[in-house]
């Protein structure tokens, strides 16, 4: 099996917190790779390193299917297909939805221009169909301050979604949501895997990672503590091992 | 795939209808004019001879760009999150560098060209301080207000310059001739200025960076908008509008004085905030702006009619200011 992205030796350090140490960490083409770990463990660092948001220590390299990644950038892995759900889902406030959706990359003509008219037409079809904001209450001018969770959570997903990705990455996608919610978000996820393409999951729940992922890797503070195929664990086996994790760092494979 | 497998419900809270949220969504703006509307009927009752006249709509017209010409750009800051209170000096800075090279070349239009590249220049060196340092823009540009009224007075040992020169040159006429006799052209500056910026704020990708980073900076930042560059370009339309506004000044008055700029910190910020822009960022209208310019430009008319000292001014524009910001910060949590 090739690979859409491979990081090798991967360290970050913010002053004094090593957040990542010498991570290994890759995603195969039409994987769905599940990624576990303790609150502060760096998966969410770790993710901000794919998406050009941080840049790791020297020493490290990352590859996007085969071929080095140098001077990253967020519109850099935007543009190469990478497609991020953040934990804390990155929308602005008080700016209408079509503005949510288009956010850091506008759909423009001529000169920078923006192309309000397509933008607002392109989101009123995302309502219909991937949001599904039927109600006459949203509109695409509506400020999405006023959004529940899942609506939130919503317009997070349809911009990934919209922007065809060649992997997605979705950091805490079910936190907060009711259950007909996070099984929405999941069977994004499942979405993902049929459309061929790969996916980066973390979530705290092993009961919702389990079931989707091709592959678990378990972080521990900062470095990989193990990793297996699905297939050579139940969800049993799993669970105890997790709590060897916390114990010793370490998870038998 | 198949984008109804994320389909998300009906949102079952029953929000408001169309009309009201079309209230709701130019309120502040609907506010304004509503406010300039009563102010100006106050001003009709209280001095009537004053009013009725065509001086005061002239004059008016010629002395509000002064500073409504700053308060456009300058409320891109403020949407940014960020404040610039250095722009009075700028105004002054960039005259120096006409001064400088007009005394040095005899040429009242490259004079007029360094004068705008002076105060492109000041308002670079606030974003980079802002940006590059990470020193909190109130701090920075009290810094820079003081840098460069201090440059300019050293330069100019404290002494102004004629500007009779200017008349002789196309130069006076574009920027402070009247049109039919009548209309002070900084008056079609201001509104030219207000257009592109509102074109540049509303219509274009660099407003909509404005927008974001002053909404929510590290969402911004994630979905990879460049805050940095954005807050620069910001501050820079600000240094160098005030330096255009300085020149318009001191053409308008055919004298440069050193201490220029002294005098249009309140009106101008007194002008963004009466117009509603947030003091929290992320929001705000060069409409607003607009208008409360010339709500400020007639109050400051109207305080001179009615025959108060000018003792008022300071008063009044301070309590318009905090007004403004408290009524926005009460309606803001009310009208989301
Ligand atoms: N920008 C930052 N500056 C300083 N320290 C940071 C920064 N971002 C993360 N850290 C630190 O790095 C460590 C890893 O954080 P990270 O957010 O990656 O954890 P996480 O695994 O996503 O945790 P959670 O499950 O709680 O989201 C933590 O100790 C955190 O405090
Ligand atoms: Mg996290």
């Amino acid at each position: 099996m090739g690979y859409v992205l491979q990081m090798k030796n991967i360290s970050k350090t913010f002053g004094e917190v090593a957040a990542l140490h010498d991570v290994n960490f890759e995603v195969g083409d039409n994987e769905i790779v599940g990624l576990l770990g303790d609150n502060g463990a760096g998966k969410s660092t770790l993710v901000k390193i794919i998406t050009g948001y941080h840049q790791p220590d020297t020493g490290g390299e990352v590859l996007w299917k085969g071929a080095p990644l140098e001077h990253f950038s967020v519109a850099r892995a935007h543009a190469i297909g990478i497609e991020v759900v953040y934990q804390e889902r990155a929308l602005a406030d008080k700016q209408s939805l079509w503005r949510n959706i288009f956010m850091g990359r506008e759909l423009t003509t001529a000169g920078g221009k923006l192309d309000v008219k397509r933008m607002r037409a392109e989101t009123l079809k995302l309502m219909h169909s991937a949001m599904g904001f039927t109600s006459s209450a949203i509109t695409t001018e509506s400020t999405v301050k006023t959004f529940s969770g899942g609506e939130r959570q919503g317009v997070a997903i349809t911009r990934a979604l919209y922007f065809r990705a060649e992997l997605v990455i979705l950091d805490e996608p079910t936190m907060g949501l009711s259950i007909s919610e996070t099984r929405k978000a999941l069977d994004f996820v499942r979405s993902i895997k049929a459309a061929g393409k790969s996916a980066i999951f973390i979530d705290h729940n092993i009961f919702h990672v389990y079931p989707v992922a091709d592959r678990i890797v378990v972080l521990d503070r900062g470095t990989i503590a193990g990793q297996f195929m699905k297939n050579e664990l139940t969800l049993q086996e799993l669970t105890d091992r997790l709590y060897d994790v916390a114990k010793t760092g370490n998870l038998k494979t | 795939m198949s984008s109804d497998e994320i389909a998300r419900p009906l949102s079952k809270t029953a929000r408001r209808g169309p009309t009201s949220r079309f209230l709701r969504k130019y309120a502040l703006q609907l506010g304004i004019v509503a406010v300039a509307l009563i102010v100006w009927v106050l001003f009709l009752i209280g001095a009537p001879r004053t009013f009725l006249s065509k001086e005061i709509y002239v004059s008016f017209m010629s002395t509000t760009p002064y500073f409504a010409l700053i308060a456009i750009p300058l409320t891109l800051v403020i949407i940014t999150g960020e404040i610039d209170l250095s722009f009075a000096s700028v105004m002054s800075f960039g005259m120096v560098g006409y001064d400088v090279v007009f005394v040095a070349t005899g040429s009242v239009w490259l004079g007029f060209f360094a004068c705008l590249v002076c105060g492109l220049i000041a308002g670079l060196v606030n974003g980079m301080i802002v940006v590059k340092f990470g020193v909190p823009s109130l701090v920075a540009t009290i810094g820079t207000w003081y840098l460069w009224r201090g440059v300019v007075l050293v330069i100019t040992n404290g002494t102004g310059l004629g500007m009779t020169a200017t008349t002789t040159t196309a130069l006076h006429d574009i920027v402070v001739g009247r049109v039919f006799g009548l209309i002070p052209m900084q008056f079609f500056w201001t509104i030219g200025v207000g257009a592109i910026i509102w074109f540049f704020l509303n219509r274009h990708r660099f407003g909509a960076h404005v927008y974001l980073t002053g909404d929510n900076i590290e969402s911004a930042r994630l979905m990879g908008v460049n805050v940095g560059r954005v807050k620069i370009l910001a501050f820079t339309i600000v240094g160098l509008v005030a330096a255009f506004a300085g020149f318009v000044v001191s053409a308008e008055l055919l004298f440069y004085w050193p201490t220029l700029g002294d005098g249009y910190q309140l009106t101008t910020i007194a002008s963004v905030f009466l117009g509603g822009t947030s003091v929290f960022g992320g929001t705000g209208t060069i409409f607003g702006t607009f208008v409360a310019s010339f709500i400020i430009g007639a109050i400051n008319a109207g305080i001179v009619a009615s025959g108060l000292t000018n003792f008022w001014t300071q008063l009044i524009y301070g309590l318009i200011i905090v007004a403004s910001v408290s009524i926005q910060t009460l309606l803001g949590r009310k009208l989301t």
